[in-house]
C-alpha cells in the first residue's frame, strides 16, 4: 500500500489550499441602484426587465 | 443508461414526479403565476406548455388529455375557456419563468417565478409600461423626422420655384444658368431629402404597431 514519505509542510499544504475559495459573484446594480445578480428580479425594488414581480408585502 | 432521456428527475421516483407536476400545473393555472424552485419552474413549463397546446387544439380528446393531467373538470374548464384563448395565434412560448434574487432561506435553493406570457394583469400594466419607452423612442424619431420635413418643406418650395424657373428661363439667357445652377442643386438634394421622410411620415404608424407588438415578442424570447 502507497504511503507517504514526509509528513505534508504547511508550505506545500497551503499551495495546495491557494486556489480553494468562494466565487465572487457577478454582481450588478439595479436601475434602483442597489446591488443585485444578472438575469434575477432585484430583490429590493422586484423589478425585472421593466416588470414589478415583487410587491414589498409579499412573500 | 440515461440516452435520450430528457427532463430532469428532481430526486424522485416517476409517480412522485407525476404528482409534483400535476400539483405545480393546477397551482399555476389556478393561480396565474406561481413561485417555486428554479429546477421546478423549468421543467413546468415542459408540462404547462403542453396542457396550453392542448387548449389551443380545444376539441374535446384534447380535453380529456388535459383532465388526465388536471384531474379536475373545473380547471380544465378554465384552461380551455380562459387560458387558452390568449394565446390564440402564438406559437409556443407560453410561459416565462423569471428567477429570483434571493434564494430560499432554509435550503438555500435558488427560486424563480413562473408565469403565463400572456396574463390577465400581464396585458394591462407591464406591456403598457413596456410600449410607452418603446413608444416614445417611435414617437421621438418621427417627431425628429417631421421637424426636418418641415423645414425641408419649408425650404424646398421656396428653393424649388426657382429650380422650376431656371429650365425655362435657361434657353433664354445663358448667364442665368451660371447663377442658377447652384440654386438649382440644393433644391435636387433636399427634394429627395423631403421625398424620404414623407415615406416614412405614412410608416410612422407602422412603428407604432410595431411597438405595441414588440413586448409580446419579448414576452416570449424571455
Amino acid at each position: 500500500m502507497a504511503l507517504p514519505k514526509r509528513k505534508t509542510s504547511k508550505s506545500k499544504r497551503n499551495m495546495r489550499r491557494a486556489h480553494d475559495h468562494v466565487a465572487v459573484p457577478n454582481v450588478i446594480y439595479c436601475e434602483c441602484g442597489e446591488p443585485t445578480l444578472p438575469h434575477r428580479v432585484c430583490p429590493s425594488c422586484g423589478v425585472y426587465k421593466g416588470r414589478q414581480y415583487l410587491q414589498k408585502a409579499d412573500d | 443508461m440515461r440516452h435520450r432521456k430528457s427532463g430532469k428527475r428532481l430526486g424522485r421516483t416517476w409517480e412522485h414526479r407525476k404528482s409534483l407536476f400535476r400539483n405545480l400545473s393546477r397551482s399555476l393555472l389556478t393561480y396565474g403565476k406561481i413561485r417555486t424552485t428554479e429546477a421546478k419552474a423549468k421543467e413546468l413549463r415542459k408540462v404547462v406548455d403542453r396542457l396550453i397546446t392542448l387548449a389551443l387544439r380545444n376539441d374535446l380528446h384534447a380535453r380529456r388529455q388535459a383532465y388526465k393531467v388536471l384531474e379536475n373538470h373545473a380547471l380544465v374548464k378554465k384552461l380551455f375557456d380562459e387560458i387558452g384563448p390568449r394565446f390564440v395565434g402564438v406559437k409556443g412560448g407560453y410561459t416565462r419563468v423569471v428567477k429570483l434574487g434571493l434564494p430560499r432561506p432554509g435550503d438555500c435553493a435558488p427560486l424563480a417565478i413562473i408565469e403565463f406570457t400572456r396574463g390577465v394583469h400581464d396585458e394591462d400594466e407591464p406591456e403598457a409600461k413596456e410600449s410607452k419607452p418603446k413608444a416614445e423612442a417611435a414617437k421621438e424619431a418621427p417627431a425628429k423626422k417631421k421637424t426636418k420635413a418641415k423645414k425641408a418643406a419649408e425650404e424646398t418650395p421656396a428653393e424649388e420655384t426657382p429650380a422650376e424657373e431656371a429650365p425655362a428661363e435657361e434657353p433664354a439667357a445663358e448667364e442665368a444658368p451660371a447663377e442658377e445652377a447652384p440654386a438649382e442643386e440644393p433644391a435636387t438634394e433636399e427634394a429627395p431629402a423631403e421625398e424620404a421622410p414623407a415615406e416614412e411620415a405614412p410608416a410612422e404608424e407602422a412603428p407604432a404597431e410595431e411597438a405595441a407588438e414588440e413586448p409580446k415578442k419579448e414576452g416570449e424570447d424571455a
